[in-house]
């Protein structure tokens, strides 16, 4: 991540060159994502959960579904909020206290991809209008870091989304109270999945890992939805993208995204 | 979203939009070079209603000095809203929403900036936005490009910044505060038009693959548009009213 030693500068020249030669460093495909783990109900307590690895890089996604107060100006929708950290755990140079920039990024960018794509449908978690709404809640924690966050954040939120089962709660002396047995599966409208690129050099991959994320001359991720639109995008990174480059990653992240989706149905399916 | 007027015709069928603008016609632009005494460098720039002031100070020493970096300058960049500048009033501490705009718009001027003459120094964007109405990013990162322009710091390129998006289903330029609550979908573009290159791009909202691809179109040619303003705002200073 931040520290840099001789052996990093090499291992840059090393992806470069080897870019330049068609291959990436661990031998995938420029449009191949790593393996996708996932394993869903990871965490009984939560109302739906998935532990998910991609490559090295690992991420438990808990959701918690509990009534909250609406926003003044929507009253007729539930809340949906996905938040991500890093654990100290994670890698070395993680540290304790208030979140750094980029990782306030990161969370704000795996939010944006399922909320912009309407995944949860908010209008369907209304208890009482205008006073009391169902509220979901997305909670990331990064455990193992090998690049790319951005995506196996996104794939764990959405897994265990898909795999959650809201409570029921019914209007009763101005109060929500809690209708046992009442659960059902949460209102779930598309699978957004995100797609992050990096470049390097002219070179444009799917899912950098670690040691390519730190070459990377700039990366953007791209969130599709199932009908195969676009709903979601953030470039970041030290440097830009031509107009072309712009045009050509859009391509690639519906045909990456919509390979991403069927192992997300999988997901769904197996934890039924 | 929330708070939208429900019978405002967002597109009428001339092709008008709310504010009275065609499809592909930015908002009034006017961006001054300087007028800040202390600052290294300024820019005050109106897009709209919005009404942005960007200070540069720098190259200077870096505090803390663990921040200072022996192979380059580094870029700091500070985005932040004054509690008067929305309508309800904004809490002045700064955000998660102020402090990702800080990392995008630094990271958007970064491949403008030559920092690399710069060992061990810092440059500093303070971006103070004293009002609102959506396309405040886009607005602060042309007039912070001005601004490091006026501090005489040496650039490959200027970043112009616009948004583009989709209202009643049509691909718009410059969203403004109404569209982007009501529309569909708003993609800040940040372009620098000498070297061809996207340095800045964000999108909510759904398009399809075509949708997509045209709005980066608008939003780049958009930002030609910008980039001849940021360049008549440096000339006026510099060379008088006289450049065009």
């Amino acid at each position: 991540m931040t520290s840099v030693s001789v052996i990093d500068e090499l291992k840059k020249i090393q992806i470069l060159e080897l870019l330049e030669q068609g291959k990436r460093i661990d031998g995938r495909a420029f449009d191949e994502p790593r393996k996708l783990v996932i394993e869903t109900n990871a965490i009984p307590h939560a109302n739906g959960s998935a532990r998910v690895r991609l490559g090295d890089t690992e991420v438990i996604c808990g959701v918690k579904i509990q009534p909250d107060r609406p926003f003044p100006d929507t009253g007729d929708k539930g809340l949906f909020i996905c938040t991500a950290e890093l654990l100290p755990l994670s890698h070395p140079t993680v540290e304790t206290g208030p979140p750094q920039p980029h990782v306030i990024e990161l969370a704000r960018v795996v939010d944006r991809g399922i909320r912009e794509s309407h995944m949860v449908d908010v209008s369907q978690l209304v208890i009482e209008k205008d006073k009391s709404v169902i509220g979901v809640f997305a909670d990331n924690v990064v455990v193992d870091y090998d690049g790319n966050l951005f995506d196996a954040c996104s794939y764990a939120s959405t897994a265990a989304l898909l795999t959650s089962k809201t409570p029921k709660w019914n209007w009763v002396d101005d109060k929500p109270q809690l209708v046992e047995g009442g659960e059902t599966a949460l209102p779930i409208s598309t699978i957004p999945v995100s797609i992050t690129m990096g470049r390097i050099g002219n070179h444009i991959i799917v899912d950098p890992n670690g040691d390519e994320w730190d070459s990377m001359d700039a990366r953007i991720t791209i969130t599709t939805d199932s009908d195969g639109n676009i709903c979601a995008l953030q470039k970041g990174g030290s440097d830009g993208f031509t107009q072309d480059q712009i045009n050509q990653c859009g391509e690639i992240s519906v045909r990456a995204g919509a390979k991403i989706r069927e192992i997300l149905k999988e997901a769904q399916k197996g934890s039924q | 979203m929330g708070g939208r007027d429900a019978t405002m015709v967002l597109l009428d069928e001339n092709g008008i939009r709310c504010d009275g603008r065609k499809v592909d016609e930015p908002r009034r632009i006017m961006i001054r070079a300087g007028g800040l005494k202390n600052a290294d460098g300024s820019a005050y720039i109106e897009f709209g209603n919005n009404k942005i002031l960007v200070g540069v100070f720098g190259p200077r020493d870096v505090h803390p000095k663990h921040m200072s970096n022996t192979d380059t300058g580094i870029l700091r960049v500070r985005y932040h809203m004054e509690p008067f500048s929305v309508t309800e009033r904004k809490n002045p501490a700064p955000s998660r929403r102020e402090i990702e705009i800080s990392k995008v718009i630094k990271e958007a001027l970064e491949p403008a900036v030559m920092l690399e003459k710069f060992p061990r120094t810092a440059v500093d964007v303070f971006i103070e936005v004293l009002q609102a109405d959506g396309g405040t990013r886009c607005a602060a990162l042309t007039a912070a490009s001005v601004a490091l322009a006026d501090a005489g710091i040496p650039m490959r390129d200027m970043v112009a910044a616009i948004a583009a998006g989709k209202v009643a289903d049509t691909i718009v330029l410059d969203v403004n505060n109404e569209e982007d609550q009501a529309g569909q979908a708003d993609m800040p573009i940040g372009y620098m038009p000498s070297l061809e290159k996207i340095t800045l791009l964000q999108l909510d909202g759904v398009l399809t693959p075509e949708e997509y691809k045209k709005c980066v179109d608008v939003g780049v040619q958009g930002c030609k548009i910008v980039y001849e303003l940021q360049k008549k705002a440096l000339t006026d200073k510099y060379f008088g009213k006289g450049g065009d």
